[in-house]
C-alpha cells in the first residue's frame, strides 16, 4: 500500500518533523550537494543534477524541476551518524567522566538505497558487535529516515552489482519516489513512526497506475546502470591474489590521501586521540583514521604497511573480501563515492576487473 | 622548578615565533607552566642557558649561523625546529637552485660586504633535532599541543598524514574533484586545518611533504587539469622548496623537459 503527497505535502512533512527532530537534507553548498539543516522544501536542490566521473564531480542545472534529480554528493548517513570527531571522556582532578552524545534527534531526508545499506553495515559494526559505540547508538536510536528511490543514476553507481539499490527495500521510516508528471511523491511506509507522520499530512491512497509509474522509473534507473563489479567468489579471489602485480600498479597512482575512506559510507576506522591541558586535565576524542595513513599501522617502532600498495590492498581486500567473513556482508554498497572522490580517479571496479582479467590471461597461458 | 624555555631565530621572518604570542587563550597558562628564559621577540630579559626546551625558527644561511647553532645545541636538552625555514630551508632555499653570487651582485650595492653560504638549509642538516613543527607559519594549536605534550612527557599529536585528512574532517569538499582546482593537499602534511580548501582554493603546500607523497601521480593529474611543467615546478618551489621530496619532483620534471 502506498500514498501520494504533493510538494506541499512534503513541505508539511518537513514542518511536522521539525517539531521533534533536527531536520537534515540535501542542500547546495560550495557548488555541490551536501547534507545540512533544512527548514522547508525551498532549501532542497530543486533543478540541480550531478555529473560524476572518476575524480570529478560537477553540479549542473538539470532540465527538470526535480527536488531529488541528483544522485549523491560526498555526504552519506555517516556524515551525521558517525562524524569525524567525537568527544569520548574527560579527566579532571583524579576522576574520569564519559562524555555522552548530546545531539538532538535527527531526521535525515534524501538518503538513497545504497545509503541505507551502508547504515545497516555500520549498525553491524558499531551496534551489533561485542563493543557498542555509544555515540553512534545514541544518534541511531533516535533517527528518522525519509529515503528517496533513485530515478536517476551517476556513471559511478554500481549498486545493482552489490544488491543494494536503486530500489528502497527496508531501513527507512518513509520512502519517497519523486514523479515529475503532475509533480508528486509516491510514499511507502517503512515504520510505525513513519505511518503516524504520514497520517498527519494531506495525502491520499496511490492508484495502481501511479504505483506502476513510480515503479517503472526505478526499473529504468536500475537498467541504466552499466558499471559492474563481479562479486563471484570475491573474498577467495582476493585472498588468492595478495601478490598480484596489480597492487603495485594501483600504488603508482594512489596518493594515499584517505579521500576514499572518508567518502566511503561504511569505512569506520578511528583512532583515540588523547590530549592534556596545562591545568592537569585531559580528554580523549574518537577521530576518523584511515588504513591509508602510516600511523594507522604503526606497531613496534614502524608502520606495518609502509608501501602504498600494501595500504591500498588492505583497504580493498577488507572492503570487498574479508569484510564478508568479519561482518557477514560486503563492506561495499556500490555508491561509487570512492571513485568520484579519489583525486586521481582510481576506480575500484576497474581495478577488480583488471585483476580478474590478469588471472584469466595467466590461466590461459 | 619549571622547565626553562628559549625561543630564537635564524634566517626567517619571525612569524613562527609570533605564533606563540598569538596563542592568546593559552599564553598565560604556558607562561605559568614554563620559565620563559630567552625570547627576544617578547622580552628584554635574556637569561643564559642551559635550557630544557629551545624552539628554533629560521634556516641556516651563514657560517656564523652554523657555529651559533652548534652552541645552542649544547645549551639545550631538547631542540625543536619550528616552521618551514627551520624544517626545510624556507622560501630562501630558492637560492639552492641558482648561483648565490649572481643574486648578491644584483641585490647589494657592495657585494663584498655580504658573507653568505650558497645554500639555505634546515636546522636538522647541522645538528640533531628532537622534533619538528612544520608550516609557513606553524599552526598555533600545534605549538600549544607540542608544549602541553612535552610538559607531561607524552607523544605530541602532530599527524604526518596529508592535508586531505583534515580537509575531510573539516567537512570541505575536495576542490580538485568538485571544481578541478589544482591542490597540493594530497602530498602536503596536515597541520594547518585545511584553510585554503575551506575557502575553495587549492593547497599551497605550506606544511611541506606528507609522510608518503606520491608526487608523480599528482603531477600527472595536474597535467590533466591543464597545469604545465613550469607552473608545477613553481608550485613545488615555494615555502618548502628545499624539502627533499619536492626538490626531487621538481628536478624530475626539469630533466624531462
Amino acid at each position: 500500500m502506498a500514498h501520494i503527497i504533493d510538494i506541499d505535502g512534503l513541505d508539511g512533512l518537513i514542518a511536522s518533523l521539525k517539531a521533534e527532530f533536527d531536520v537534515i537534507g540535501p542542500i547546495v553548498r560550495d557548488g555541490l550537494i551536501r547534507y545540512g539543516p533544512i527548514g522547508s522544501v525551498a532549501d532542497l536542490p530543486r533543478g540541480w543534477t550531478d555529473v560524476q566521473e572518476g575524480g570529478s564531480y560537477r553540479l549542473e542545472p538539470g532540465n527538470t524541476e526535480a527536488l531529488f534529480g541528483f544522485v549523491l554528493g560526498p555526504d552519506s548517513g555517516k556524515t551525521n551518524l558517525f562524524p569525524p570527531r567525537a568527544p569520548m571522556w574527560t579527566y579532571r582532578e583524579g576522576s574520569f567522566s564519559a562524555t555522552p552524545d548530546s545531539t538532538r534527534p535527527m531526521a535525515i531526508i534524501g538518503l538513497r538505497a545504497c545509503d541505507l545499506a551502508a547504515i545497516a553495515i555500520q549498525d553491524e559494526v558499531l551496534l551489533n558487535g561485542p563493543y557498542v559505540d555509544s555515540h553512534y547508538a545514541a544518534r541511531r536510536s533516535q533517527l528518522f529516515i525519509v529515503a528517496v528511490n533513485c530515478t536517476t543514476f551517476a556513471t559511478n553507481c554500481f549498486c545493482t552489482s552489490m544488491n543494494t539499490g536503486p530500489r528502497l527495500e527496508s531501513g527507512f521510516d518513509l520512502g519517497l519516489t519523486e514523479v515529475l508528471d503532475d509533480h508528486h511523491f509516491v510514499v511507502h511506509v517503512g515504520s510505525e513512526a513513519g505511518a503516524s507522520f504520514l497520517a498527519g499530512l494531506d495525502q491520499r491512497q496511490a492508484t495502481s497506475d501511479e504505483l506502476a509509474e513510480a515503479d517503472q522509473l526505478i526499473d529504468i534507473t536500475a537498467n541504466s546502470i552499466t558499471k559492474r563489479l563481479d562479486t563471484t567468489d570475491i573474498a577467495q579471489f582476493l585472498a588468492d591474489n595478495l601478490e598480484s602485480p596489480r597492487w603495485s600498479a594501483i600504488a603508482e597512482r594512489c596518493l594515499a590521501c584517505t579521500n576514499c575512506t572518508a567518502a566511503c559510507p561504511t569505512c569506520f576506522c578511528t583512532s583515540p586521540v588523547d590530549t592534556t591541558d596545562f591545568d592537569g586535565s585531559a580528554a580523549r576524542e574518537r577521530v576518523w583514521d584511515s588504513c591509508f595513513s602510516l600511523d594507522y599501522s604503526y606497531m613496534g617502532g614502524d608502520p606495518v604497511r609502509s608501501s602504498g600498495s600494501s595500504r591500498y590492498r588492505q583497504w580493498m581486500t577488507h572492503k570487498l573480501g574479508t569484510w564478508i567473513e568479519q561482518f557477514g556482508t560486503s563492506g561495499c554498497v556500490g555508491c561509487g563515492r570512492c571513485i568520484t572522490w579519489c583525486p586521481v580517479g582510481i576506480d575500484i571496479t576497474e581495478e577488480m576487473a583488471a585483476m580478474r582479467a590478469e588471472v584469466l590471461a595467466k590461466e590461459a597461458r | 622548578m619549571k622547565p626553562r624555555l628559549a625561543v630564537l631565530k635564524f634566517a626567517s621572518c619571525d612569524g613562527c615565533q609570533l605564533s606563540l604570542l598569538d596563542a592568546e587563550d593559552e599564553l598565560l597558562a604556558i607562561a605559568g607552566a614554563v620559565d620563559i628564559a630567552y625570547f627576544p621577540e617578547a622580552s628584554r630579559e635574556y637569561l643564559d642557558g642551559p635550557y630544557d626546551v629551545t624552539l628554533i625558527e629560521g634556516s641556516v644561511t651563514t657560517e656564523h649561523d652554523r657555529n651559533r647553532l652548534r652552541q645552542i645545541r649544547q645549551d639545550t636538552a631538547m631542540l625543536v625546529s619550528i616552521g618551514a625555514c627551520a624544517t626545510a630551508g624556507g622560501v630562501q632555499a630558492l637560492k639552492n637552485f641558482g648561483n648565490v653570487d649572481d643574486f648578491v651582485s644584483l641585490v647589494y650595492a657592495t657585494p663584498d660586504y655580504i658573507s653568505t653560504l650558497s645554500t639555505s638549509t634546515p636546522i636538522s642538516d647541522h645538528v640533531r633535532v628532537d622534533f619538528e613543527l612544520r608550516g609557513c607559519p606553524i599552526n598555533k594549536h600545534q605549538l600549544v599541543e607540542l608544549i602541553a605534550a612535552l610538559l607531561v612527557g607524552r607523544k605530541p599529536n602532530i599527524p604526518t598524514y596529508s592535508v586531505c585528512v583534515e580537509c575531510k574532517a573539516r567537512g570541505n569538499p575536495c576542490v580538485m574533484v568538485a571544481h578541478g582546482t589544482p591542490c597540493l593537499g594530497p602530498i602536503t602534511q596536515a597541520g594547518c586545518g585545511a584553510i585554503c580548501p575551506a575557502y575553495n582554493r587549492g593547497c599551497y603546500g605550506c606544511f611541506g611533504p606528507s609522510e608518503s607523497p606520491n608526487t608523480d601521480s599528482l603531477e600527472s593529474w595536474w597535467q590533466s587539469l591543464g597545469v604545465g611543467d613550469d607552473e608545477w615546478i613553481r608550485t613545488l618551489r615555494t615555502f618548502n622548496a628545499g624539502a627533499p621530496p619536492f626538490v626531487e619532483a621538481g628536478a624530475k620534471t626539469e630533466a624531462r623537459r
